[in-house]
C-alpha cells in the first residue's frame, strides 16, 4: 500500500478547472497525472475531462493534451506511441478518455490499439453517463439508473468493458475508484511499468450525473466498494490480484441500499433490478475468488 | 530508371522515396496495393517507416493525426467508403494543420456495391480544408505524390494534400513510368511546436468564437498561400527531373472557341477529342484542372465550355460545373458522365462538344441522346 506521504506533491490538475463541484474524475485525474508524472502526453477524446480543461489559448492541465475526436483516442495514441518510439523516445502516452469514449463509440479503435500492442496506458474514467452532454445512458449506465434518456431507469446492464479488455491479454489491467487515491496511484504507476497495452478503469462518481450532493463524493465511492458493486482488482499478467478494500467488502459488504439510497438516480427503483443487482454482485464476488484461487 | 508500372505501384514508389516516418492503413478496392506495397518495402528492409495495419479508416486518419501532432510524416490510403468512414478525421487534420499525405483512388459510393470510379468520393471532402489535386497518368500520379509531400509540409501551408486518381482506369492500368532520385527535392520535415512534455500545451482545446474564427480565417490564407508553393515545387520539380506541371493542364486552349474542363482521367481523354475536333475544323481545346484546392485561377474569357462532372449534388448540378459557373460567371453545357465507371471515350467527348447545348444540363446516356 502506498502512504500518502509518497504521493508527490506536485499538481498537474490546475486549480482552474470548470469542473462540476466535487467531481469524483478531476479527483481521479489529479492521482492519474501524479502517478505519470512529468515525461507523459494525454490523449483525450471528447468528454468531461476534456471539456473542464478550460479554453484556448489557457489549459488547466500541466502536462501536453492532444484534444481529440470522440471515437479517436486509442487510434491517435497508437500512431502517436508508435512514432515516439520509433524515435527512441520512453514518453508515456496516456489515453484519459470516459466510458462512453471506451465502452460504446471509441470500442473499436479501443480493440485495435490493444490488439495491435500499442504501448500506452488507457484510463478509462466511468462517470456511468455521458456527463458532458447532459447525463444520458451509455453502455457503462447501470441496470435501474436514471439518465436523461432512460427517464424510467435503464432496462440494460452495464457492459463488461474489463472483460472485453482482458480478452486482449493485456500484460496489465486493474480497476480503480475515485474514493481510494492511494490504490488508484500505486496501480496507475504500476501500470506504467508494463510495455505494452495496459487498462485502469476508474469508478468516478459525479455529483450531477448521479444526483446526491456535491460533499458525497469520496462516501459514494467508498461504498460503490464496500457494496461490492464495484469491486477492485488488478491483473498481471493473466494473474488476477483482488485488492484490500474489495476483500473486505467480500467478507461482509454493506447492503446495496445503502449505496443506492443516497443517489436520484436509482430514486424508485424496483425490488426485483434490487435483486438482480444484488445476485449479480455476488455472482462476481464468486468470480473474482475463483480466478485469483486458480481454479 | 524507365520501368512500366500502374497507378497504385507508382504512388507506392514515390511514397517510398519521401520516407515517411509513419504510414497507418486499411485495405479497400481498388486502394488496397498501395499500402499493401508499401508494407512489402517495410517487411523487405528497403523503407524504414512504422506500418500500422488500424482497424478502421478512422483509425487511419487518427493515427497520422496523432503521430502528426508529435511531428512525424504521415502518410495513409483510401477510397470510397473509406475516405467518407474517416471523414470526421479528414476534418480534424485540415483544422489541426497537420500536412498528412494521402492517395484517394476515387470510386462510387454504395448502395448499389460499385467499385468503379467516380469522382463523388472526394468531392464530398471539398469543403474540410484538404489540398486537393486530380492526377491522370501513372506518371503524373508519381511525380506529384513526390511534390505533395513537400506541399503539404511547407511552413506557409500546414495543410493536408489529397492525391486523387481514377480507380481502374488509372489505379490498375500499366504505363510507362520514369522514376526520379528525388535527392533533397524534400526537405526532412520541420513542423512548428510539436508535442513535447518539456513544453506543456494543449493541442485542439476548446475555442471560443473569436479564435475558432481567427483558426478558420488562417486556413484560408493557408490554402491562398498554397498556390504559389504549388508553382515554386512544379518549377523545381521541372528543374530537377524536366517534367513540368501546372495547377491547370491546358491543351490546345489558347485560340479555341469551345473548351472541355474535366478533371483526372476524362481530363486527358479530352485532349484526343480536341485532336478529332480540331481536324473537323472545330476550334476546340481543352483544360483539365489538376488542383480542384485551392481552386486554380483559369483564363476562360470569351469561350464556351463543355464542362464534364464524374460527381453530382443532387439537387443541384455537377459540382465542376457549378464551380465554374460561379467563379467565371459563365453559361457551360454540364455533362453528368461517368459515374460508377460508365465507359466514356475521347470519341463521346467529341460528340458532347459537336452536340453542345450551352446553359444545359445533361447526363450522358440517360438523357435524351445529344
Ligand atoms: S458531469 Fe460529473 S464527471 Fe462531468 S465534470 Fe461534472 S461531476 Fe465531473
Amino acid at each position: 500500500m502506498v502512504v500518502i506521504a509518497e504521493i508527490p506533491s506536485t499538481e498537474y490538475v490546475l486549480n482552474c478547472t470548470s469542473a462540476c463541484a466535487g467531481c469524483g474524475d478531476s479527483l481521479a485525474l489529479r492521482y492519474v497525472l501524479k502517478a505519470a508524472g512529468p515525461d507523459t502526453i494525454l490523449v483525450m477524446p471528447a468528454g468531461c475531462t476534456a471539456a473542464f480543461q478550460g479554453v484556448y489559448p489557457k489549459t488547466a492541465y500541466a502536462l501536453p493534451v492532444v484534444n481529440i475526436a470522440f471515437a479517436a483516442a486509442a487510434a491517435s495514441a497508437s500512431g502517436l506511441s508508435t512514432f515516439l518510439r520509433a524515435k527512441g523516445k520512453k514518453t508515456k502516452v496516456v489515453v484519459y478518455a470516459g466510458d462512453g469514449a471506451t465502452l460504446d463509440i471509441g470500442l473499436s479503435a479501443v480493440s485495435g490499439a490493444f490488439e495491435r500492442r500499442t504501448d500506452f496506458l488507457y484510463v478509462c474514467y466511468d462517470n456511468e453517463a455521458y456527463g458532458n452532454t447532459g447525463m444520458q445512458r451509455s453502455g457503462a449506465t447501470p441496470i435501474g439508473a436514471k439518465t436523461t434518456t432512460t427517464p424510467a431507469g435503464k432496462p440494460e446492464i452495464k457492459k463488461d468493458i474489463d472483460t472485453i479488455i482482458a480478452a486482449h491479454e493485456p500484460p496489465y489491467q486493474a480497476t480503480a475508484c475515485a474514493a481510494y487515491p492511494q490504490d488508484l496511484f500505486r496501480k496507475v504507476q504500476k501500470a506504467l511499468t508494463f510495455e505494452g497495452p495496459t487498462f485502469v478503469h476508474i469508478l468516478t462518481p459525479c455529483p450531477p450525473g448521479w444526483r446526491y450532493s456535491a460533499e458525497k463524493t469520496v462516501e459514494l465511492g467508498k461504498l460503490a466498494v464496500k457494496s461490492g458493486i464495484w469491486a477492485l482488482y488488478e491483473r498481471e499478467n493473466g494473474k488476477l490480484v483482488i485488492s484490500a478494500p474489495t476483500k473486505a467488502a467480500m467478507k461482509k459488504p454493506v447492503p446495496l441500499e445503502e449505496y443506492l439510497a443516497p443517489q436520484g438516480r436509482f430514486k424508485g427503483i424496483d425490488s426485483a433490478t434490487v435483486a438482480l443487482l444484488k445476485g449479480r454482485i455476488a455472482e462476481n464476488f464468486r468470480r473474482l475468488a475463483a480466478e485469483e484461487a486458480g481454479s | 530508371m524507365r520501368k512500366i508500372s500502374t497507378g497504385n505501384k507508382a504512388v507506392a514508389e514515390a511514397v517510398a522515396l519521401a520516407r515517411p516516418d509513419v504510414v497507418a492503413a486499411y485495405p479497400i478496392t481498388p486502394q488496397s496495393d498501395i499500402v499493401e506495397t508499401i508494407a512489402e518495402f517495410v517487411a523487405a528492409g528497403k523503407l524504414d517507416t512504422k506500418y500500422i495495419p488500424v482497424e478502421s479508416e478512422h483509425s487511419s486518419m487518427a493515427a497520422c493525426i496523432g503521430a502528426g501532432i508529435a511531428g512525424a510524416r504521415t502518410f495513409t490510403a483510401t477510397s470510397s467508403h473509406g475516405l467518407t468512414y474517416m471523414h470526421e478525421m479528414t476534418n480534424w487534420a485540415a483544422g489541426a494543420r497537420l500536412p498528412v499525405v494521402m492517395a484517394n483512388v476515387n470510386r462510387s459510393l454504395a448502395p448499389g456495391w460499385n467499385i468503379w470510379v467516380e469522382h463523388s468520393d472526394a468531392i464530398q471532402e471539398r469543403d474540410t480544408g484538404w489540398l486537393q489535386i486530380w492526377v491522370s497518368t501513372v506518371q503524373e500520379a508519381y511525380d506529384t505524390t513526390l511534390m505533395a509531400f513537400r506541399i503539404a509540409e511547407h511552413n506557409d501551408v500546414l495543410l493536408p494534400v489529397m492525391i486523387n486518381l481514377d480507380g481502374f482506369t488509372l489505379s490498375h492500368i500499366m504505363q510507362p513510368l520514369d522514376t526520379v532520385e528525388p535527392g533533397d527535392f524534400i526537405p526532412p520535415i520541420h513542423l512548428p511546436d510539436p508535442v513535447d512534455p518539456a513544453h506543456p500545451a494543449g493541442y485542439g482545446t476548446i475555442a471560443g468564437p473569436a479564435d475558432q474564427f481567427r483558426f478558420r480565417y488562417k486556413m484560408e490564407q493557408a490554402m491562398q498561400d498554397a498556390k504559389a508553393v504549388i508553382a515554386e515545387t512544379e518549377q523545381d520539380f521541372a528543374r530537377r527531373f524536366g517534367r513540368t506541371y501546372s495547377a491547370a493542364e491546358e491543351y490546345r486552349a489558347g485560340d479555341a472557341d469551345v473548351v472541355v474542363v474535366a478533371l483526372g482521367t476524362l481530363g486527358k481523354e479530352a485532349e484526343v477529342a480536341v485532336d478529332i475536333l480540331r481536324d473537323e475544323g472545330i476550334k476546340a481545346g481543352s483544360v483539365r484542372p489538376r488542383w480542384f484546392r485551392p481552386f486554380p485561377d483559369l483564363d476562360l474569357a470569351g469561350k464556351e465550355l463543355v464542362v464534364i462532372d464524374r460527381d453530382y449534388s443532387f439537387g443541384f448540378g455537377g459540382v465542376l460545373a457549378h464551380e465554374i459557373r460561379s467563379k467565371y460567371l459563365t453559361k457551360v453545357f454540364s455533362v453528368i458522365a461517368g459515374l460508377g465507371g460508365q465507359e466514356v471515350t475521347y470519341d463521346d467527348i467529341a460528340e458532347f462538344v459537336r452536340k453542345r447545348r450551352i446553359g444545359e444540363e445533361f447526363w450522358f446516356g440517360v438523357s435524351d441522346h445529344v
